[in-house]
């Protein structure tokens, strides 16, 4: 407390002084900031630079499809950053946004924590000429130029149901072990697989949906469950990722192993090992590289002006091919991917 | 002895035989911590592509701004030797309530005071349990940031809140015509003036020196310390739901677990800031440029793409630093104390044992 008076004193004018310097930054930058601004728009054209912004950073399903993205600029001829919250909270994404906005970047490729908290930043950021592409998870559509879609939910169905029919031979009992009851996606996937089912598999009787909450030892249980209840059981199928995982480890040191078949959607890491013990023929699943890979392709047509995001707009991603602009500012990737013995060594997410 | 001649009178004399001028200066923690506040925005402005850009100005006083108000309050209930865990959680608590009475159709002024009134009487809950009670308030506020963040999760689950009247998102955002502030940094000011009053040139502000350095004797001296303590804990929660409301707008998204974690930044923010853990030092001033010197160090190397991981390395790092610095200074300044002469330490000593009780 000594000497307080004086410090005191020191310290507001320095207080003072460093608030001027700071005023005065934002004034000498509001004036030479804005010609740079444009010069840095004007490169735009030739020169593109993309910042992909995931979720969330060390998460390994969007390590392999920045590793994508990373590919496709490099093809291009561009510059690329990959940035990004450690926890996947919408307001941590908002910084990043604005930082790329800051750095005049020419195209930033996001998968949305929320689909309208970001949206005001992403605002921001396209009015000082940024382009926004999302993957993965959507924003509100008046929030970006493109959303790059991984795979239609009647895709999903389909590919599903196509699978558990090949691996029981197209007839017998099937049953879904699901996320929770109330979960918007899994039940319209369930819908259209039940059409698809009827349509096109009148042999297969869908005897119970089952739900394992998500949960690891819920789906675990439920799947015991099932087998207990239908010993004609000849296939489950689960549209999670969670359900099909536990699904498969409770198969695989069971009597059942081999003799029930079991598809969804799955990543090669956590089903690697079922598939390599023969629990699992063949799940599916997008391919976040390739994803990745077309967001990039997608981004830099944007900003060379070579599409506006326009429905009907088509434009070149590569090894891909020709992709075109669908409702909504929306372009599929395409079929989902399926994974089996041949191909799961080549993926690590 | 009274407050005058504490600070001019004895003080002048210890410290012209101690401590040359120059060494006044620069060894405060105030004045350390502004001066690398200077550096790191001229290193920036230098360094780092696009910094210098009006942009910079506003994004990063938008998002320091919930941290700069939230800190005042929390400057002075840390001088008392107090802390307030619970501020994160009060912001998502009153982001809650702001976006629940908006949704249920209340004028959004209404919304945004009740909120800051949930806030308030959180604030009181908290001081309750301090000075009533007479728990410590590490341990009641601990408590209280799993209880309000409970509640405001278990209120709107793990839904979002997103529709805001656009007037008021629009003015969260806007900035001070003409210039790159936000206008946000309008009601900071006029609150840091006001806790700058209080604190330092008020009966009030001296009192919570005198209870940060010794709490008996600022008793014993006529302070209510409890009194003193609820107010103060009750300005937190205020200044917290009024944060709550802005990070609101700002990000047009009430969410249970809006901030989470914010009561860290905050603190960390104070004591870089020069303000003791144990109590009984700091000032305003360092602590807005503690602010100000984090968001900055992060804005400049989020700009040069350093990966959110190594800046929460180098400011962990900094702070630990400034601890580190403070023991150091109080390890020279009591050897300095010592070779003055045994006379003139030990009065010295009398005196911090009395804990000024008067100041």
């Amino acid at each position: 407390m000594f000497g307080m008076k004086r410090t005191r004193r020191a310290g507001v004018a320095t207080a003072l002084a460093l608030g001027v310097a700071l005023v005065a930054a934002g004034c000498a930058g509001g004036g030479s900031g804005s010609p740079s601004d444009g010069g840095d728009g004007g490169d735009a054209g030739g020169d593109v630079s993309i910042v992909m912004l995931p979720k969330n950073l060390g998460n390994p399903y969007f390590d392999t499809s920045t590793g994508g993205a990373e590919e496709a600029v490099a093809e291009i001829g561009g510059t690329f950053e990959e940035v990004g919250p450690s926890e996947a909270s919408p307001t941590s994404q908002v910084q990043y946004i604005q930082t790329a906005a800051q750095q005049g970047a020419g195209g930033l490729i996001v998968s949305a924590n929320d689909p309208s908290a970001i949206c005001d930043a992403l605002d921001e950021a396209r009015s000082a000429g940024v382009k926004v592409v999302t993957f993965d998870s959507d924003t509100n559509p008046e929030c970006r130029d493109l959303f790059i879609n991984q795979a239609t939910s009647e895709g999903i169905a389909k590919i599903q149901v196509d699978l558990i029919a090949e691996q029981i031979g197209g007839a017998g009992q099937i049953a879904i072990l699901s996320a929770s009851a109330n979960a918007t996606n899994q039940n319209a996937w369930i819908e259209l697989m039940e059409e698809e089912l009827a349509a096109s598999h009148p042999d297969i009787e869908l005897v119970e949906v089952a739900y394992g909450d998500d949960d690891d030892q819920t789906s675990f249980d439920k799947t015991a469950a099932l087998l207990q209840t239908y010993p004609e059981l000849k296939g489950i199928v689960s549209p999670t990722t969670v359900g099909i995982a536990a699904a498969a480890r409770y198969l695989s040191t069971s009597e059942y192993k081999g003799t029930v078949a079991l598809t969804g959607l799955g990543t090669p890491n956590q089903m690697r090992e079922y598939v390599e013990d023969g629990t699992v023929t063949a799940f599916a699943l997008w391919n976040p590289a390739d994803l990745g890979y077309l967001a990039a392709f997608a981004t830099a047509a944007l900003i060379n002006g070579d599409i506006t995001g326009a429905e009907g707009d088509t434009f070149e991603a590569g090894k891909l091919g020709s992709y075109e602009v669908g409702a909504d500012g929306t372009v599929l990737l395409g079929d989902p991917y399926v994974f089996d013995a041949e191909n799961i060594g080549d993926f690590d997410f | 002895m009274t407050a005058i001649a504490t600070e001019t009178v004895p003080v002048r004399l210890y410290q012209a035989h101690s401590r040359p001028l120059w060494r006044r200066i620069l060894i405060t923690r105030e004045s350390a911590i502004i001066a690398l506040l200077a550096i790191v925005i001229v290193v920036a402005l230098i360094a780092v592509p696009n910094f210098d850009s009006p942009l910079t100005v506003t994004y990063l006083l938008r998002d320091i701004a919930p941290i700069l108000l939230i800190a005042l309050p929390m400057t002075l209930i840390i001088i008392t030797e107090e802390i307030d865990l619970s501020v994160a959680s009060i912001v998502g608590l009153s982001s809650v309530i702001t976006g629940i009475l908006t949704q249920a159709g209340l004028p959004f002024p209404l919304a945004a005071l009740l909120a800051i009134l949930v806030g308030t009487v959180a604030g009181a809950f908290n001081g309750f349990l301090v000075t009533v009670v007479g728990l410590p308030s590490l341990a009641v506020t601990i408590g209280t940031l799993a209880l309000f963040r409970g509640i405001a999760v278990g209120l709107l689950g793990t839904t979002a809140i997103t529709d805001f009247p656009e007037e008021w998102t629009d003015l969260a955002k806007a900035n001070i015509p003409g210039t790159p502030i936000p206008m946000i940094i309008v009601p900071f000011v006029v609150l840091a003036i006001v806790f700058a009053i209080l604190l330092h040139f008020t009966p009030f502000g001296r009192s919570l020196y005198a209870i940060g350095l010794n709490k008996e004797a600022a008793h014993f001296s006529g302070i209510d310390v409890g009194r003193t303590k609820f107010v103060m804990f009750v300005m937190s929660g205020a200044v917290s739901g009024f944060a709550g409301v802005y990070f609101t707008l700002l990000y047009s998204n009430a969410r249970g677990d809006n901030a989470m974690g914010m009561e860290l930044q905050v603190i960390a923010a104070v004591l870089l800031g020069g303000v003791s853990i144990f109590g009984g030092r700091g000032a305003l001033h360092g602590v807005i440029a503690g602010v100000l010197l984090i968001g900055t160090l992060g804005s400049a190397l989020r700009l040069a793409g350093v990966t959110s991981d190594i800046i929460n390395v180098i400011t962990g790092v900094l702070l630990i630093l400034s601890v580190v610095s403070a023991s150091l200074l109080a390890w020279l300044h009591t050897r300095q104390t010592a070779a003055i002469g045994k006379r003139r330490g030990k009065r010295v000593a009398e005196r911090a044992a009395a804990g000024n009780p008067t100041r």
